[in-house]
């Protein structure tokens, strides 16, 4: 479920026609095995989902046509409004959070780590951030669960040894969503960091090396340099990491389970539960769909602003 | 002078923050009972005492959860490879009609949420008597990847130099001949490129693994270490082994994979 999609956002086939117009044709036949496979595994369960979100249906039985009644409910459903609002504290630690501190992070290793003490201890430092990234999402949570344990827990016996008080962490519901949120954080800053650290090897050097003989400080190459040459790998940090805080859902399988009292309930889970806890098929549907909606809006704003930017440039 | 040495030194003890939670796990993952509760979790275990992980591995079967995993992440890899270069090579060079908007469904289809597809493939994949087996899981995943694999290619073959085919096609190779015995080839590495990344991703999955491998047996690392948490029956030097099972795979993953990655990257950036 991390995000680890390459920063290329390769552009659709279009412009100049490589290819001699003759060669064209018999070539859909290539796509018939996919055409198979994503009406039955993409297409139709999609479609299937819309439908089920405007009946009532355990699962078993004929479902029973409802219309609009599971949306309404939705939008008066407290639960759904705080599952959101989780959701906006995970996109400020999955997306926000780490890509401030990835920019500085990576304009520091490149700009300043990498010159004075060489690109070997700005390599190891990065991959010392990266490696979180490595472990699947779920495998995170259980690091996590174990460490803030409330009873056997590492993170209570340290803060212990400068006489502060043991705390419930991921049960207290005060504690628990910044509890995942600072999870999340340390889980994430990888990916801005090597994305960003990549994007910039492509920047001319001699746009640093002219600002720094005019005297530029660090602070001023950042805002002026570094900034807004990876712009691109900036926008499309933030969208996938946007997305993957709208999806997410092991860590908080893993480590709370949408608890304390709700206090760490996000959308996906909320739809997992109505789908597999208490058989609410159809209003696990409808939470299902408004998730999707949301994504593709998210998706069609970040590329609209995307597309904007360079068409200023 | 002193300005730069402290810059290094917060990185590095970032970079140490950062790696605190592994170094945790694993000195209590090899730490006996006694001495946890003896000593407590922060201080240098006493000595190797593996039985913990060995206990863990046997009680969970981890033999047969790392097997699943392998299973399933490499049939998808592979699998989503060829599915994502037949598509490529319609679209990328074939330019089948209507490509465009092929492309803007492969891409809807890797945006779409899982949970939006959970309960109807759940359904029909019991009425299929695919419910609870790795070959269903395997064939979701292998359409789920081979979405962003289609779109990825289809536009670095929509750059192939055409000199290439129509050499092969004076040389009478038809579409299939050229397309394994010219396109693969010279795609190479941004084909391992992507059968490391749908490897990888496909072992991290956690979701509709977790609603799909419901028996233990069929069960992948990460689900079957997920659905322990909050046993009661796990004690702390054992989930620390459980979680040191579950960092290790990922982990040699990434240092056999990163030569590859990186030099895959760079070529496919270069063409």
């Amino acid at each position: 479920m991390a995000v680890h999609a390459p920063a290329a956002r390769p552009k659709a086939v279009r412009g100049p026609e490589p290819h001699p117009r003759r060669r064209t044709g018999g070539y859909w036949v290539f796509l018939l095995p996919s055409a198979v496979l994503f009406t039955a595994v993409i297409l139709v369960p999609f479609l299937m989902n819309i439908g089920i979100s405007f009946t009532r249906w355990q699962g078993i039985g004929d479902p029973r046509w409802l219309g609009l009644d599971n949306y309404t409910r939705l939008f008066a459903d407290a639960r759904f409004w705080t599952s959101f609002r989780n959701n906006a504290a995970l996109i400020v630690a999955m997306a926000i959070v780490p890509t401030l501190i990835g920019l500085v992070l990576a304009a520091t290793l490149f700009d300043y780590v990498g010159k004075k003490f060489g690109p070997r201890t700005a390599s190891v430092l990065r991959a010392a951030y990266y490696l979180p990234q490595v472990l699947p999402v779920a495998i995170a949570g259980i690091v996590w669960g174990w460490i803030m344990h409330p009873r056997f827990g590492v993170l209570n016996e340290f803060l212990a040894l400068f006489g502060m008080e043991p705390r419930g962490w991921l049960g207290d519901p005060d504690w628990a969503l910044p509890s995942v949120m600072m999870i999340m954080v340390w889980f994430q800053i990888g990916y801005p960091v090597v994305i960003f650290m990549a994007g910039l090897q492509r920047v001319d050097p001699a746009l640093y090396e002219a600002a720094e003989m005019d005297g530029a400080s660090w602070a001023r190459r950042f805002r002026h340099i570094t900034v807004p040459q990876i712009r691109p790998e900036i926008y499309v940090v933030l969208l996938t990491c946007t997305i993957a805080a709208l999806k997410v859902f092991g860590p908080i399988f893993v480590l709370t389970r949408g608890g304390p009292g709700g206090a760490t309930l996000v959308p996906s889970y909320f739809s997992y539960q109505n789908f597999f806890e208490k058989a609410n098929v159809g209003y696990g549907a409808a939470i299902a769909t408004v998730l999707t909606l949301l994504i593709i809006v998210v998706t069609v704003l970040f590329l609209r602003i995307q597309d904007g930017e360079e068409g200023d440039s | 002078m002193i300005r730069k040495y402290s810059v290094l030194v917060s990185l590095a003890v970032l970079a140490v923050v950062m790696l605190v939670p592994f170094a945790i796990v694993t000195l209590n993952a090899v730490r006996s009972p006694a001495d946890y509760s003896a000593n407590g979790p922060l201080s240098l275990p006493d000595g190797l005492h593996l039985d913990g992980i060995v206990e863990f591995w046997n009680r969970v079967d981890f033999g047969g959860k790392l097997w699943n995993s392998l299973l399933i992440s490499g049939s998808v890899a592979v699998l989503a490879v060829v599915l994502s270069v037949l598509n490529a090579y319609a679209l990328g060079i074939g330019r089948v009609r209507g490509r465009t908007w092929i492309l803007v469904v492969f891409l809807v289809a890797n945006t779409l949420p899982q949970e939006a597809l959970v309960y109807p493939l759940y359904y029909l994949s019991k009425e299929a008597g695919l419910y609870d087996t790795r070959l269903g899981v395997i064939i979701i995943f292998t359409v789920i990847q081979s979405a962003f694999g289609t779109y990825l290619l289809a536009s670095v073959l929509g750059r192939f130099p055409h000199e290439i085919l129509e050499a092969a096609a004076l040389d009478g190779a038809g579409k299939w001949r050229a397309l394994w015995r010219v396109v693969v080839p010279i795609s190479r590495p941004t084909l391992s490129v992507l059968l490391i990344f749908f490897f990888i991703w496909t072992w991290n999955e956690f979701f509709l693994p977790l609603v799909f491998l419901i028996s233990n047996e069929n069960q992948t690392v990460p689900v079957a270490l997920g659905v322990l948490q909050g046993d009661k029956m796990m004690d702390a030097t054992m989930s620390s082994a459980s979680a040191l099972l579950g960092i290790l795979p990922a982990v040699v993953f990434f240092l056999i994979f990163q030569r590859t990655l990186t030099r895959g990257v760079t070529v496919g950036a270069i063409k």
